[in-house]
């Protein structure tokens, strides 16, 4: 079983990912286990998934948060994902699920997930990070301490530094 | 060594001044992008990873070696700062910078491996090079006579450095579509050219004098040139940021990712309609409005103080000597027409170094001329620079008195060319001598054309004109709003220039019009002889070659540049 992020511990990731087949059918969902499932499996097996329980699902880039916003309270955890590190949308998914939508659950990034970009991640509210196979995991981990200084208010700390300077002067 | 610049550290009245916070990220910005370094070169960053990380940093792999693109948030410098550009220069380059088009400056030759060291260096004095290139928020560039201009309504630099803090390592917006740029103009005069931008703002006032924005978005050159679209004609001055952050999610969400060409902001904009574009960031705007990012007037008031006026000396008006050795100097009347800015205080003056003396690469400056700008600047100029997005240098607070002593010492240095807003003022791109993104060389143009208009008479005579040379249609050198444009294309390998006309920046911003057919390299400055010649024959009175321009259409310019030209000399 391979290993993420949690918070700052390195943990066995127990959940299974699915994806779309390439007919385009949908994959068989495991009977036991945490499972997460792209948004269109969601949709068209909600009933059944909600009945399983244990399951999250999972935004790809052009999939918006709107889209499963009424429906949080049912999700083990979300996913979303960056199929390049440079592609910034789920950024902006992680922000409107955490501060407009008031998600509470584990927000995980998968896809392109590696030390640099780790810290962007968690600032937008991510909790959990997938790390790429080929990326030393332990060495990702310190990626969420380049920086301890922030000027711009975001989800994990919503007061910019204008508004803490002098406080934290002191 | 960097502890001999400490000597030269002086009190500067009209800077932002850095706190242990803002320190405090620059230095670990300087330790990720060193930790970054070692990692691609011990082959744990590919070269696919690597690249948008250095972008984001200013580093390009170019044609010869690595160009680091260092920023200079909206064109103001101390000598402190130009003696370390200076020391960059002669530690780690060939000698020389260039300044950009966005009031940034370039180094040609560093070596990877020490590019960061360079950053260590640069933190030591307040700079850096974030986001000076990738699909970030970029530099914010304004009004170069900031503070010191007569026609000032609004000091655009709190509002310049409150936006540079906002932007510094956005998280949300870290890997935009594509690059995003942001310009402040605080005058009646747009000298920060607002409408060629992402987002270009206006600051200004109410009738009860209070200060807020107006701002326009979707304005860019580049491949698809548009005039940026008003979106907001007020937005009070509290709501700023959080605004910002509104136009910023809507386009990160919504921009074209598919086609890196249809990938700007613009796009989006006329694709939606300006106006739906506009409803779209109100409506996201709502959610965060009057939240935390809510301006404070504590913070307010605390960046506008590092931009107040200097001990200014009370001068009783225009100086007696500097008007008689106008009078009895006609070289030195000459450059004070072009190259002295009217102040807001009596008897001061801003002054204009002119980077684009003939023979020299517009916009560069070697490690001896920077150092000496720098004295320069500590004797007559409260030890501030700036420098302006036309690729000149500026020293803002010269007293009328010192005009005389100043421009003889700029003349030895060889900034002293009085050739400010006339012809050859060319704005100029690094093109395809340094530039791996080129289609053409840009600088030996520029050269041929300053060689062609060499007689001061009749340049000033010409009056002015602005020539803009961009190396290829990523427009670099801002041609679309040159009143002449020269676009370097390439065809079957071999480089042309296709010539505009009628382009202007400023509040009336226009994009010029394609005359015809592309002309080879060697044909140019005869072609701007020509076209210079209609303009000549044709100007009634005072008239500007742009008026004239705007008078006759392009027509006339067209018919004499073209006659007796075949095919084959001009091909399409």
């Amino acid at each position: 079983m391979s290993q993420i992020i949690k918070g700052r511990a390195i943990v066995e990731d127990n959940a299974t990912l699915l994806r779309v087949n390439e007919d385009g059918s949908f994959a068989d969902v495991p009977a036991s286990g945490t499972v997460l499932v792209p948004l269109r499996q969601w949709q068209a097996q909600r009933d059944t998934l909600i009945a399983r329980g244990h399951v999250g699902v999972w935004l790809a880039t052009d999939e918006e948060a709107e889209d499963i916003a009424g429906d949080l309270a049912h999700f083990a955890l979300i996913a979303l994902e960056f199929p390049a590190f440079t592609d910034g949308r789920s950024y902006s998914n992680a922000r409107l699920l955490r501060d407009r939508f008031a998600y509470k659950g584990e927000l995980r990034a998968i896809g392109d997930v590696f030390k640099d970009v780790l810290l962007f991640m968690k600032r937008c509210g991510f909790d959990a990070f997938a790390v790429r196979a080929d990326k030393d995991i332990n060495e990702a981990l310190k990626g969420l301490d380049d920086f301890t200084e922030y000027y711009q208010g975001a989800t994990d700390q919503p007061l910019p530094l204008f508004r803490r300077r002098s406080s934290a002067a002191h | 060594m960097i502890g001999d610049y400490a000597k030269y550290t002086m009190a500067v009245a009209c800077m932002y001044v850095y706190d242990d916070f803002d320190q405090k990220i620059v230095d670990q910005r300087v330790a990720q992008f060193r930790d970054q370094t070692r990692r691609f070169l011990a082959g744990e960053l590919t070269e696919d990873e690597f690249r948008p990380l250095r972008l984001q940093n200013g580093l390009y792999i170019q044609r010869h070696a690595p160009m680091l693109r260092v920023a200079v948030p909206y064109g103001e410098l101390t000598s402190q700062r130009v003696r370390m550009l200076a020391h960059i220069a002669r530690k780690y380059d060939r000698g020389y910078g260039h300044f950009t088009t966005r009031q940034n400056i370039q180094y040609n030759w560093p070596a990877l491996e020490n590019v960061p060291d360079i950053l260590a260096d640069l933190a030591t004095v307040q700079m850096h090079a974030i986001q000076t290139s990738g699909n970030c928020i970029r530099n914010t560039t304004s009004d170069q006579f900031a503070g010191v201009a007569h026609d000032e309504i609004v000091d655009p630099r709190p509002w310049c450095e409150i936006i540079r803090q906002w932007s510094t390592f956005h998280p949300e917006f870290a890997h935009l579509p594509r690059k995003f740029k942001i310009a402040v103009n605080g005058a009646a005069e747009d000298r920060a050219a607002i409408l060629v931008h992402d987002i270009g703002i206006t600051a200004l006032k109410n009738e009860a004098g209070e200060v807020g924005f107006a701002v326009y978005v979707g304005g860019g050159l580049g491949r698809t040139p548009i005039i940026g679209a008003l979106i907001k004609p007020w937005l009070e001055k509290h709501h700023l940021l959080s605004y910002l952050d509104a136009v910023l999610r809507v386009y990160n969400r919504y921009g074209r990712r598919d086609n890196k060409y249809k990938a700007r902001i613009k796009i989006l904009v006329k694709a939606m309609t300006p106006e739906a574009f506009g409803a779209k960031v109100e409506q996201e705007w709502q959610h965060s409005k009057n939240g935390p990012m809510t301006l404070t007037d504590a913070e307010i008031n605390r960046v506008s103080r590092f931009f107040v006026d200097p001990a200014y000396e009370t001068l009783p008006g225009d100086d007696a000597a500097y008007l008689a050795a106008k009078a009895s100097h006609p070289a030195f009347a000459r450059w004070a027409e072009r190259n002295v800015f009217g102040h807001k205080k009596p008897g001061y003056a801003a002054v204009t170094l002119s980077l684009k003396k003939t023979g020299v690469p517009p916009g560069d400056a070697t490690d001896a001329q920077l150092d000496a700008v720098a004295d320069l600047a500590d004797e007559y100029s409260l030890g501030e620079i700036r420098v302006s997005h036309e690729q000149n240098l500026i020293l803002p607070y010269v007293k009328q008195s010192d005009l005389f002593a100043l421009w003889e010492k700029a003349k030895a240095i060889g900034f002293a060319t009085p050739n400010i807003g006339l012809l050859t003022d060319i704005v100029c791109c690094p093109g395809g001598d340094f530039c791996s993104l080129a289609n053409a060389k840009s600088i030996p143009i520029a050269e041929s054309i300053q060689q062609q208009f060499e007689d001061l008479d009749y340049l000033f005579d010409l009056g002015a004109l602005d020539i803009n040379i961009s190396g290829c249609m990523n427009s670099c050198g801002h041609h679309h709003v040159g009143h002449i444009g020269i676009l370097g294309v390439d065809k079957s390998g071999s480089e042309w220039y296709q010539i505009s006309l009628g382009g202007r920046q400023g509040a009336g911003a226009s994009l010029g019009k394609v005359i015809g057919p592309s002309f080879a390299q060697d044909d140019v400055p005869g072609v701007i002889e020509q076209i210079i010649k209609v303009y000549v024959e044709a100007r009634q009175d005072d008239e500007h070659f742009i008026d004239v321009v705007d008078r006759l259409g392009i027509d006339p310019f067209k018919q004499r540049v073209y006659a007796g030209r075949t095919r084959a000399e001009a091909a399409q």
